[in-house]
């Protein structure tokens, strides 16, 4: 983003400033979440079961159907050519051998693409989706070294592909930036997110730190991250006259489908976006280049297109995680309590997305502290825009924080956990705000004993079995709750009793029909087999992200909502003769397949009952969401206590991890089976970023050079011990369900667990990711 | 020119640089089979050739004539499952489904390896006669097959589940 | 990938006759050519399949094995007398790649891999390998998994391959049959140093077939092992490996062989290692010495400097426990 551009958030900011201390101190009551959610009370219902997936047979047996599996008829295969400078101009394009090859349709480029405007990129606008600004094939400017220059269209993938090997382009470089150290030294400024300058001032901390009895003062650094989501970005896209359809794999239906009518200047619901089953996203299945190129191609060629981007173009074309420098210094006294807490540093974006990687989240509701400094400043590299991975800020944040809390244990000679548990804070030291809930010290000691910490020494290097030298680390991981607008949701009660919810949200691997399903039936009164969730397509109601971890409340929030209207239209549809008859919409709660009288079950009447009495097949309700205000009102996160074992190989440095458990406190735990799997899959991409993850970039060119599964490591089986996740299963009284997400938190604190576990192990501090084995040696 | 796809005789394409997963997916419409990276880095296309799992983007399909292929869609269906599909439902050992066809058709492939004492870089003795269903033996055999939702340890146990009782029923018959 | 035509060989002699024109590429597993041909690396016009000729492993008399060309990379891992008599050859197969992959390549596929460096499959990259005279990206660039012994200033790309890095100790040789007739040869001469050649990867003559690879009968290769140091625990190539077999009698050193491999444009037999123990005594000190009179040639790049030490410390451990079996 510009800096004018930045200017005029910081400007709106400062007015939601105003509103925002206004909701801060608003009685409890006007806040949503105020009155806890009643579910939150219902211990024998469907919530807080193990279900197994509802959609479980369709995905082991491959009939789930994703974006890529859409037959057409008529459909053509298309084939992009990445451009190889990272800046400059296409100064020659030659197409015409391309063309000429067997099958091609045609080739697709800046000369004859259809003329669209540019996306409107992700926080610019409630729907806004796209990564970046930039136009799509709009003329001859190269970006980033990787950038589409060309779609080649085929009757067949083979086809197309070799036909892109054929089309020869001819650069005009351009100086670009693409070295980080020079950018650095070019100068940086104060990174802003979601209209928040990252930087937080509570008194002197520098000076604090000087005069603080104990100290650490540290750097770490990690490096760009990519999804690697095990599905490749795929989209299958259609014209029917004037209307687009779209299959895509998308964390964001709703968004993505008003951004591709915005840049094809047509009216949002021409275009139609479907997305029943996302194979990872992980904050990478947003909108991109390659779905505008599949649906421009279509318009151009009149055929509908699948584009299927190669493991190489997933990385050429869909952003990642950006690199982090960062410095954490801390001052203490002999108690350990904290005087001083420093967390700054400097992380690269592009000129033409808003998304700097927050690596400050955490530190702000981590701990008390007398003086508090954080900052993040950004460079702007002529590169791919990045984007959100998974816990964006909070993953690589926590490594750099929680790596120098264990640092100052080993300063004080305080067990690393009473340390935390010492720095407790009582509100959220930035915002002042009260916590939600908030039991991580609880976390601590129920994981502590199940882990068997006791039985660590802290003296560094003290374990030893054969050639392996064995540890123990420990590190804080939190998440913030989040709940965004635009959540809202359909509830189509049938004369069968049966309840349909309508809502564009997303399956990607959370579980989302079956926990949702189990929610809905809690709330309607009804067997799980009574309840269909639908979700996956634009034209439902709401606009929900997958993504912030915030589905979950998104959803519940909305179909909570919508219950609400449900049960009021219910209500005037009863007549007299039914035993709710003349009863108000606050005197009746949904149970046993119908409504009955709030204290008095007695008085009850089924939905078949009242649909039949009232001659109606069905009744639909629509509903929105409250705006989430209850997020200016408490302070509200996960937390998590993540403990790790390691052994790391005496002669070849290799590090493994041999256990690991998470003690987790998120809330209401709506489903353990699916919940245990997002714990340990966050975890596990954790021990990734931890040991092996790292996107190469050139800094000569700017260009990615490991732009595969072989080449950039994610954990393999052998990599991944039996991870153990607990929970306090402790409802926070303040959100739908009583829950908070939970997809995120996994991957926060691990890579520190991790690193403090190598210490433990070897008595080497290693703030540099990925701990490959030659940092050991 | 033929070969045998979940037992049914399929032609072999024209075009030789089909592989057989582009076979199977785009021109046998099976989609069950999965294309994760197209370089043989992610497993999510494992398929039995005549009982042995291999990487169908790797293979070209010319090269399979008169071979059986089983794919996901061959091993069960929804309300006819295969028990380690059932097994992989009730372990929770997937999230999104994308790698789960793969990872099922490796570990049926893994199981007839380990019946027939093939070692693994985690066999102590390589003169061994039995491999036993160590996690360790599951996991480094299973390498091959990433999942980046991280449903690994679902997975090993419902791996577990199925080849051990499997393996007790052998013993019983004997 | 570029069209081309394919067919499969019914004998050797037809194999090498459609094999021996220009731009004809014999076909095994297809594990890495196959791969090579989508990237555009590798723009055959012609495959000649030959996975179905010589796959047999045949005892050969005197104690030696020939390990058809064709063999699955699988099948001589689990093979009993490969598991008993060579089981660096083993271990060394089950490090490598992933079960499928092991399920579908060829011996002579393994034999013939080409290098993972991610110049030379970037084609934005500059590559002496993939396009001769134009320079080498890695040079200055990622190359933590390159080279530190062997590499020349037009290329510091390693070789993939671990079975080769157990073939290489154990003394193997290369049947080989192209239209000249057939010639065979030591493993240790197939691969070629990349010196300003590095596109000339081995000795065979255009439309050469490799058809068996020779184990000669060595009784002190049952106690031979591979040691593989990777990032990952499995599915990842080596950053260096060990293979190893150590004969020791009354105290020293009666015969040994060690080969390296991650360290060099071809699998890498450590005969100066070798020379400098034969005969002599056992013990952590030999190895050192032996280790560092290998690497005294080591040429570290930006990147990998830490393989010299990484290698040291792997030939001394690989050593040291081959001695402790053997003790």
């Amino acid at each position: 983003m510009s800096i004018s551009k930045d200017a005029r958030q910081i400007v709106e900011s400062a007015v939601q400033g105003v509103m925002a201390k206004a909701i801060a101190l608003a009685p409890d009551g006007w806040i949503p979440g105020g009155e806890p959610d009643p579910l939150i009370r219902s211990r024998h219902g469907h919530v807080g079961k193990p279900v197994s997936r509802l959609d479980g047979p369709l995905k082991v047996s491959g009939t789930a159907p994703f974006a890529a599996e859409f037959p057409m008829q008529g459909m053509v295969y298309a084939a992009l050519v990445f451009g190889t400078v990272p800046k400059g101009r296409i100064a020659a394009i030659d197409t015409e051998q391309a063309e000429s090859s067997p099958g091609v349709l045609s080739v697709m480029t800046y000369r004859n693409a259809p003329r669209i405007a540019p996306p409107p990129v992700f926080m610019s606008g409630p729907k806004a989706a796209g990564g970046d600004n930039l136009p799509v094939m709009q003329d001859d400017a190269i970006h980033w070294n990787g950038e589409p220059v060309a779609v080649v269209l085929a009757e067949t993938q083979e086809q197309a592909d070799h036909a892109s090997s054929l089309v020869h382009v001819r650069y005009q470089s351009e100086p670009a930036q693409t070295h980080f150290a020079k950018a650095k030294a070019a100068g940086t400024r104060t990174a802003t997110f979601m209209g928040q300058p990252l930087h937080n001032e509570i008194g002197d901390a520098e000076a604090a730190l000087v005069r603080a009895p104990v100290s650490v003062d540290v750097r770490y650094s990690t490096p760009r991250h990519n999804h690697n989501a095990i599905e490749l970005h795929a989209v299958t896209a259609a014209w029917t006259g004037d209307e687009l359809r779209i299959h895509d794999a998308s964390q964001l239906v709703a968004h993505e489908a008003w951004s591709i009518a915005q840049m094809f200047g047509i009216p949002e619901d021409k275009v139609v976006v479907t997305s029943p089953f996302v194979g990872g996203g992980f904050g990478g299945k947003c909108l991109w280049q390659h779905q505008v190129l599949a649906a421009m191609a279509a318009k151009a060629s009149g055929r509908p297109v699948r584009l299927v981007l190669s493991r190489e173009g997933v990385y050429r074309v869909v952003g990642g995680r950006s690199l982090t420098e960062q410095r954490v210094a801390l001052g203490a006294d002999r108690e350990g309590l904290l005087k001083a807490l420093i967390h700054t540093g400097v992380t690269a974006k592009t000129a033409s997305n808003a998304m700097p990687e927050p690596f400050i989240m955490a530190t702000r509701s981590a701990y008390a502290s007398e003086t508090i400094s954080l900052d993040v400043q950004a460079v702007e590299l002529d590169m791919l825009a990045n984007t959100f991975m998974r816990a964006p800020g909070e993953s690589v944040g926590t490594f750099a924080l929680e790596c120098a809390m264990d640092e100052l244990a080993s300063a004080l000679d305080i067990d690393p956990i009473e340390l935390r548990v010492r720095n407790e804070p009582k509100n959220e030291p930035i915002s002042g705000l009260p916590f939600s809930s908030r039991n991580i010290v609880e976390a601590w000691r129920t994981g502590a004993a199940k882990f068997g910490w006791d039985k660590r020494s802290s003296v560094p290097c003290s374990t030893r079995d054969g050639e392996w030298l064995v540890g123990m680390g420990c590190a804080a991981g939190t998440y913030p709750y989040y709940r965004m607008p635009g959540g809202a949701a359909r509830i189509t009660l049938t004369h069968d009793g049966q309840a349909i919810i309508d809502i564009a949200a997303h399956e990607m691997g959370m579980g989302t029909s079956t926990a949702q399903t189990q929610v809905a039936a809690d709330r309607l009164g009804l067997s799980m087999d009574a309840v269909v969730f639908r979700y996956g397509d634009s034209t439902l109601p709401g606009v929900v992200l997958a993504g912030g971890s915030q589905q979950t409340a998104a959803i519940g929030a909305a179909v909570s909502a919508a219950h609400h209207s449900l049960v009021k239209a219910l209500l005037k549809i009863v007549g007299n003769d039914s035993p709710l008859a003349g009863l108000k919409p606050d005197e009746v709660a949904s149970g046993d397949a119908g409504l009955c009288k709030l204290g008095d079950p007695a008085l009850h009447e089924t939905y078949v009952s009242i649909l039949a009495r009232a001659g109606q097949t069905s009744v639909t309700v629509t509903a929105e969401a409250p705006a989430p205000l209850e997020t200016q009102h408490w302070s509200m996160h996960s937390h998590a206590a993540m403990f790790c074992e390691v052994r790391v190989n005496s002669v070849t440095g290799e590090p493994r991890v041999s256990r690991f458990l998470g003690s987790f406190d998120c809330g209401r735990i709506l489903n353990p089976k699916t919940a245990a799997s997002q714990f340990r899959g966050g975890i596990i991409m954790g021990l990734g970023l931890a040991l092996m993850e790292e996107t190469q970039f050139d800094e000569r060119t700017g260009r990615v050079m490991n732009p595969s599964l072989s080449e950039y490591h994610v954990p393999v089986h052998m990599d991944v011990p039996e991870i153990d996740v607990i929970w306090t299963d402790i409802a926070d009284p303040h959100t739908p369900m009583g829950a908070r997400g939970i997809g995120e938190i996994g991957i926060t604190g691990t890579g520190a667990a991790v690193a403090n576990a190598i210490y433990n192990a070897t008595g080497k501090r290693i703030r540099d990711l990925p701990i490959t084995l030659d940092k050991l040696l | 020119m033929s070969m045998t796809v979940n037992g049914a005789a399929v032609s072999l394409p024209d075009d030789p640089r089909v592989s057989l997963l582009d076979l199977l997916r785009e021109y046998l419409h099976l989609p069950g089979t999965k294309k994760g990276c197209n370089q043989g880095a992610c497993g999510a296309c494992t398929v039995l050739v005549d009982g042995e799992r291999i990487l169908s983007c790797l293979a070209l399909a010319v090269q399979f004539e008169g071979r059986s292929v089983t794919t996901i869609e061959g091993l069960g269906a929804p309300g006819s499952l295969h028990p380690l599909q059932q097994a992989f439902i009730e372990h929770d050992g997937f999230q999104c489904g994308y790698c789960t066809p793969g990872q099922i058709c490796s570990a049926i492939g893994m199981a007839q390896e380990i019946r027939r004492g093939v070692p693994s870089h985690v066999t102590a003795d390589l003169c061994t006669e039995t491999i036993s269903l160590s996690h360790d033996e599951l996991r480094e055999r299973m390498s091959g097959n990433l999942c980046r939702c991280g449903a690994h340890n679902g997975i090993v146990d419902a791996i577990t589940e199925v080849f051990a009782e499997e393996d007790i029923l052998a013993e019983a018959a004997e | 990938m570029t069209p081309f035509t394919y067919s499969r060989a019914a004998d050797t002699a037809e194999a090498v006759r459609r094999g021996t024109i220009p731009q004809a590429r014999y076909l095994g597993g297809g594990t890495n050519l196959v791969d090579l041909m989508r990237e555009e690396i590798e723009r055959p016009d012609t495959l000649v399949d030959v996975t179905g000729l010589s796959h047999e492993i045949e005892e050969l008399p005197g104690g030696g094995l020939r390990i058809g060309a064709g063999v699955r990379n699988t099948a001589v891992a689990e093979h009993r007398s490969v598991r008993s008599r060579y089981p660096a050859l083993s271990r060394a197969i089950v490090s490598g790649a992933s079960a499928q992959i092991r399920n579908m390549a060829t011996v002579g596929g393994n034999l013939l891999q080409r290098t993972r460096c991610a110049y030379f499959y970037d084609e934005a990259g500059q590559c002496n390998k993939r396009s001769p005279g134009k320079g080498c990206d890695a040079l200055e660039g990622f190359n933590r998994n390159h080279a530190i012994l062997g590499a020349s200033p037009a290329c510091v790309a390693v070789h993939p391959s671990d079975m080769c890095v157990a073939l290489v100790a154990l003394d193997a040789s290369v049947h080989l049959r192209g239209s000249a007739g057939v010639r065979h040869i030591p493993l240790t001469e197939l691969h070629r140093l990349p010196g300003d050649q590095p596109h000339v990867e081995t000795v065979l003559d255009p439309g050469e077939l490799i058809t068996a690879i020779e184990l000669p009968p060595q009784p002190f290769a049952a106690r031979s092992t591979y040691r593989k140091v990777r990032d990952r625990s499995s599915y990842a190539f080596a950053l260096v490996s060990v293979a190893a077999a150590l004969q020791i009698e009354d105290g020293h050193i009666r015969d040994v062989r060690i080969a390296l491999g991650g360290v060099a444009h071809r699998p890498w037999r450590a005969s100066r290692a070798e020379e400098v123990l034969r005969g002599g005594p056992v013990g952590a000190i030999a190895f050192a010495a032996a280790a560092d009179a290998e690497l005294a040639d080591a040429r570290p790049l930006s990147d990998n400097g830490f393989k010299i030490e990484l290698a040291r410390r792997t030939i001394i451990a690989v050593l040291g426990n081959l001695a402790g079996e053997t003790a």
